[in-house]
């Protein structure tokens, strides 16, 4: 199962439309190693970043989180940086999908905070609450696919699952 | 073929009703559709490892799997050729007939186009974001994640929230120097870059009727950066010529695709006119850093450009080709400008040759890149270093997209791009052509 309630420290908080490019440059798109790509992180525009991400780390962003490419290494960078959701205004379809395959949850919400920052996340309730600024949010309620998919650890170990259940 | 007498449906409705084996679907229904075509590019390598890690042995369908070198081709480095030779290795040890090695082909959505993959009524999902492209052949066509798409080569089918269609009837008729990547520069301007998030585009009017389907295809292409799902363009007679000659179907068997078109009394989210004839004056230019920053050319002011570039899966077709050759006639790039022309495939790149595209090209001082994404996604063949400008008629502008992160890229069209090559700033093509 993964953990309904979430609880972090807002890493960063990120401008609308912040891009695939922007989180995930393109010309290490030939890393292919899920964990290596961290090392890229917002390498050209927010290189400071990446090295304060603590595990468990919350991002924070605008609308249209992840707009662009399809690039997983853009979902795979954020998490196996550390990052532990990110909550955004919107998210662009492809990342959103990819941040859920790859198990990393993805909360629609339109929360108050700043950089370090306490937040508490309910994906069960659909609810951020900001510890530091004892503020309440409602978060959009995940889709019964993706809670399924976050449950199982991200797609891989979904499909593993079924192949083995299935018996072939 | 579409089922009759039923709920009138959008063409994304209609689609993936036929994908789920429902009569009928709607808006925000989740559907499991079944794939009829799957593509990757470079990004199979990462599609490959997730596919091991499930652990089955062989993929659903080689049949439905087409895979395209053309990110990074020729191989730039070391680590790319190993790459490539794992993807070689992949489509022999699975019997995927559909690999267009370096060489063979050229970007993923111009080999589709070019060997008559795609077809109305498909769902085509594709490791590229651009896959929606295929709208322009009447296809229910995205971009998925590689993990995503090891799913796809496991069971062939993939889970989807049906969208809700924007439906954009564009009337009047494109002026002199404007084309369909000003067109659809100018109603991303309008969107903005989420303006269509999750939704079904659905493109009609005389406007596009009349367009050639490559430049179909330039719409269906650039609808994802207002965040579409799909784009459709309609499957008309023009359509169904191109896919004959494509796919050497008989002409008897392609005119049942006819049926493939929205229901009248489809219901829309919203429904969006546009008089191309009143708003589109003149050439439009997306400035950085992002696609929907749009301005008439003349608005941009006087920017010197350093590099331009002509390509991609957006513009790099023979008509591109034509125009900046037809610009290019009797001028000369300007001497602190570089032109880049990177023809879309092989086909393309053969065709401009016979047809004296490219000497005109080279002759004016233009370099020819072999046919691939070259500089747009910025790896190789073209990076802009800090302070330089680029005019490109390639697909997106973000920070650091083609080099350094103090590069500036502009979106425009091929016309403009030659043009504001031989200007050595931007500038509307009437100012360069007489």
């Amino acid at each position: 199962m993964t953990k309904v309630l979430l609880k972090g420290r807002v890493a960063a908080v990120l401008p609308e439309n912040t891009d695939t490019d922007v989180i995930y440059p393109g010309r290490y798109l030939n890393i292919t190693d899920r964990d290596k790509t961290a090392e890229h992180l917002f390498e050209l525009a927010y290189p400071e970043i990446r090295g304060r991400i603590q595990p468990g780390d919350i991002l924070v962003a605008g609308k249209n989180f992840g707009c662009g490419s399809s690039r997983e290494q853009a979902a795979a960078a954020v998490k196996y940086a550390g990052v532990g959701a990110v909550i955004a205004v919107s998210f662009a379809r492809i990342f959103y999908r990819n941040a859920i395959n790859l198990g990393l949850p993805a909360v629609v919400a339109q929360v108050d905070a700043a950089e370090g920052d306490e937040l508490e996340i309910d994906l069960e309730e659909g609810r951020v609450v900001n510890l530091t600024r004892n503020r309440v949010f409602d978060a959009a309620a995940l889709d019964p696919r993706a809670v399924e998919l976050l449950d199982a650890g991200g797609l891989i170990p979904y499909l593993k699952g079924k192949v083995l259940g299935s018996g072939c | 073929m579409p089922h009759a007498d039923v709920t009138p449906m959008t063409m994304a409705e209609k689609i993936l009703a036929r994908a789920c084996g429902r009569a009928s679907v709607a808006p925000d229904q989740i559907v499991v559709a079944s794939i009829d075509l799957a593509l990757s590019h470079e990004n199979a390598d990462l599609v490959r490892k997730s596919f091991r890690e499930i652990g089955v042995s062989r993929v659903w369908d080689p049949e439905r799997i087409v895979i395209v070198l053309d990110h990074r081709i020729p191989a730039e480095s070391e680590k790319t050729a190993t790459t490539h030779k794992a993807i070689r290795e992949f489509v022999a040890e699975q019997g995927i007939r559909r690999f267009y090695d370096v060489g063979r082909g050229g970007i993923c959505h111009q080999v589709l186009a070019e060997n008559g993959h795609v077809l109305p009524g498909m769902v085509v999902v594709g490791t590229d974001s651009h896959t929606t492209t295929h709208g322009a052949f009447g296809a229910f066509a995205t971009g998925i994640g590689a993990t995503e798409m090891a799913g796809v080569w496991t069971e062939g089918k993939l889970w989807f929230k049906v969208p809700a269609t924007l439906h954009i009837e564009v009337g009047g008729a494109l002026p002199r120097w404007v084309s369909a990547k000003d067109l659809i520069l100018y109603i991303i301007g309008q969107l903005h870059s989420d303006g269509a998030d999750y939704q079904a585009v659905e493109f009609d009017g005389p406007a596009i009727r009349h367009m050639t389907v490559a430049s179909r295809m330039v719409l269906a292409n650039l609808s994802m950066e207002m965040g579409a799902k799909v784009a459709f363009t309609p499957v008309d007679d023009q359509l169904l010529d191109f896919l004959h000659r494509h796919t050497h179907l008989p002409a008897s068997d392609l005119s049942a695709y006819a049926a493939w078109h929205p229901d009248p009394g489809a219901r829309y989210q919203k429904w969006l006119r546009i008089d191309a004839s009143a708003v589109l004056k003149e050439p439009q230019v997306a400035c950085p850093h992002s696609v929907d920053n749009v301005r008439p050319v003349s608005a941009v002011g006087d920017v010197p450009v350093h590099q331009a570039v002509l390509g991609s899966c957006t513009n790099g077709r023979l008509e591109d080709l034509e125009m900046a050759a037809y610009v290019l006639t009797g001028r000369h790039v300007h001497p602190h400008t570089r032109l880049l022309i990177v023809p879309a495939s092989q086909q393309v790149y053969l065709e401009a040759m016979r047809l004296g595209y490219l000497e005109t090209l080279v002759t004016a001082g233009a370099i020819v890149n072999p046919p691939g994404c070259g500089p747009c996604v910025g790896v190789h063949q073209g990076i802009l270093a800090a302070g330089e400008v680029c005019i490109s008629s390639t697909n997106r502008n973000f920070i650091g997209r083609m080099g350094s992160k103090d590069s500036q890229v502009y979106l425009a069209s091929p016309a403009v791009v030659a043009a504001s090559a031989v200007a050595g700033h931007i500038v509307h093509p009437k100012e360069v052509v007489a």
